[in-house]
């Protein structure tokens, strides 16, 4: 069982992030979330094995950015079936909680 | 023709079906018929489509009848259900997206309908391609058609498992860490995962961006080239897809490997790997040397720091992609007062508990403070790993590994220990982070015989080779494949 008193993470650091990712934690989950995520960053320590200083970052490998096509307004046919997935929906619109007091 | 037609090869299948000696819906209904039978002990899909299967086969006839029908005409595949697919539900093995119906075809499914192939189902997945044993399924997990008390592999377990125990021909599945070829070591059929940007991935749900592929599953690596000449190539919709032109893979299929040199590293031979997994992958290495092979070795220094380059990367990735999973546009939504706790809680009862962590790790990895230790460190790492294959491609033409370092593990025995989890992929992260093609076959079994796999990476688009050598080896004969056991 992982304490609140770790050396990567600790619980009030899981909170912000949880809210961060915009995700609802019960208590057992932030537990649960402390301990595995200070086992991963524990494992992923050792790349300060390497010194990096001198190296560029890769943040993509292959034929990038290869594929260029006219920038052309296309019209969607099918708004009906596309709505049809939304929890809730009027007319063309997605419906959500207000969000101006 | 035998009712036992969903044994065939793709090859074999073809073949028939041109012939008009066996009729699309003939075999579509065997391959449903042997999915009814199976299913139970497997769980390889997530939904199955048997009225649009056959719709398509009856099409597939027609033109078949006409003659010049394209290569999979007629052809029943398995889609992971992470593929847009037009009218027919797109879980990603979540909850959060457990009744979402896509308006349109991925990119490679809207290619494969046009050839027309049948698609026999959706086959099941790790929660949004996480993981390594389809156990983190929404749907429950795939079991191994070897040993049903063991998993199938992941994420793309339930493809895997339906090519090895024929309930389908060929199947779909994406790779962003090891996800085709993992499981077709452990179920024992082939898997390819191409070069990254090889085959378009419109319409295919993102996981980690700069590493995700599509790539097929089969029963023989000639049946691998066969689909994957139909997957590839540009597309319009797809701004990260290669223009360069698509080979005839099959064409490349020459049966031989004289003058070819194939490296192999040391770092792949691991202390703690299974010793029948070391002596098959030598077996294999030392039959490519008989047949004329040159056999060098050639060192990946820093293939040790891929796994945590790996998660960390694609953690932040993911965290980025899965955003949209907000409960506003689609998917399951849970109702709250304002618009955040409606996020949070909708997020929290949608996603599971490995997609949770995931996501966690990643915006870690990115936020204010970390992101130069963590998620830029793991780039200039990746950089490293990329340099390694480059240097090691200067001296030979294809490298050869396990694909993974044990046989199918038990249901269970790693899900509470999600580093164990992770290091099953020890072997093929290396290649995504450096956007490698990466072919895995089978090259034998364990003494309780579960499959091993053999793993061929070429250079960047260097899909011929690993395809000319792997079908090489499985038309030597040298191993005798053992059917699945269900």
């Amino acid at each position: 069982m992982a304490t609140e008193k770790t050396n990567k993470i600790n619980l009030d650091q899981v909170r912000h992030i949880a809210l961060l990712a915009r995700l609802e934690l019960t208590a057992d989950e932030e537990q649960r979330m402390l301990g595995d995520l200070e086992q991963m960053l524990e494992y992923v320590d050792k790349l300060n094995e390497l010194d990096t200083a001198a190296v560029e970052p890769t943040a993509q490998v292959g034929d990038i950015g290869a594929a260029m096509r006219d920038d052309v307004v296309a019209t969607c046919d099918d708004p009906q079936s596309i709505l049809a997935n939304a929890p809730d929906a009027r007319e063309q619109m997605f419906k959500v909680p207000k969000i101006i007091e | 023709m035998a009712t036992d037609s969903f044994r065939l090869t793709i090859t074999e299948a073809r073949e028939l079906l041109r012939k008009r000696e066996l009729s699309a819906v003939e075999l579509t209904r065997a391959c449903l018929d042997r999915i009814d039978a199976v299913e139970p002990l497997l769980n390889s899909f997530i939904t199955v489509c048997a009225d649009e299967a056959l719709a398509q086969a009856r099409e597939a006839d027609r033109r078949l009848a006409k003659g010049g029908a394209p290569p999979l005409c007629g052809i029943p595949l398995a889609i992971k259900d992470i593929y847009a697919t037009r009218g027919v539900r797109t879980t990603c093995a979540s909850k959060i997206l457990e009744n979402f119906v896509p308006t349109y075809d991925a990119t490679v499914i809207a290619r494969l309908r046009a050839e027309g192939a049948v698609f026999v189902g959706k086959a099941n997945l790790d929660e949004f391609a996480m993981g390594s044993s389809t156990e983190n399924s929404a749907f429950g997990p795939t079991r191994n058609p070897y040993d049903t008390q063991r998993v199938a592999g992941g994420s793309s377990g339930g493809s895997a498992a339906a090519v090895a125990a024929d309930q389908c021909l060929g199947s779909l599945g994406t790779d962003t860490g090891g996800s085709i070829r993992e499981p077709a070591s452990f179920c024992g059929v082939v898997g390819i995962k191409p070069t990254y940007s090889r085959v378009s991935r419109f319409g295919i749900v993102a996981y980690a961006s700069s590493l995700d592929q599509v790539g097929p599953f089969g029963k023989t690596v000639r049946d691998c080239a066969i689909m994957l000449r139909s997957l590839a190539g540009a597309d319009p919709a797809d701004s990260t897809c290669s223009t360069r032109p698509v080979p005839d893979y099959e064409a490349a299929l020459s049966g031989e490997v004289k003058g070819m040199r194939i490296g192999v590293p040391k770092e792949f031979f691991v202390e703690g790997m299974q010793a029948d997994v070391e002596n098959a992958v030598r077996a294999a290495i030392a039959h490519y040397q008989s047949a004329g092979a040159r056999v060098v070795e050639v060192s990946l220094p820093h293939t040790q720091y891929a796994v945590a380059a790996y998660y960390l990367i694609a953690t932040a990735e993911a965290s980025a992609n899965l955003e949209r999973y907000d409960g506003i546009r689609y998917g399951v939504r849970v109702e709250a007062d304002n618009l955040l706790d409606l996020y949070r809680k909708t997020r929290a009862r949608g996603f599971g508990a490995e997609v949770k962590r995931r996501i966690m790790l990643g915006t870690f990895a990115l936020s204010t403070g970390y992101y130069d230790a963590y998620y830029l460190k793991a780039q200039k790492v990746r950089t490293l790993i990329k340099r390694d294959f480059d240097q090691a491609f200067a001296c030979c033409d294809l490298i050869a590994t396990p694909t993974a370092p044990t046989t199918a593990f038990r249901l269970g025995e790693k899900m509470s220990d999600p580093l164990q989890m992770y290091l099953s992929d020890i072997f093929t992260i290396s290649v995504n982070l450096a956007g490698l093609p990466g072919l895995a076959l089978p090259c034998g079994y364990d003494a309780e015989g579960m499959p091993i796999g053999l793993q061929l990476i070429g250079p960047a688009f260097g899909e011929e080779i690993i395809l000319r050598a792997g079908d090489a080896y499985e038309r030597s004969g040298v191993l005798t494949r053992k059917p699945a056991v269900v």
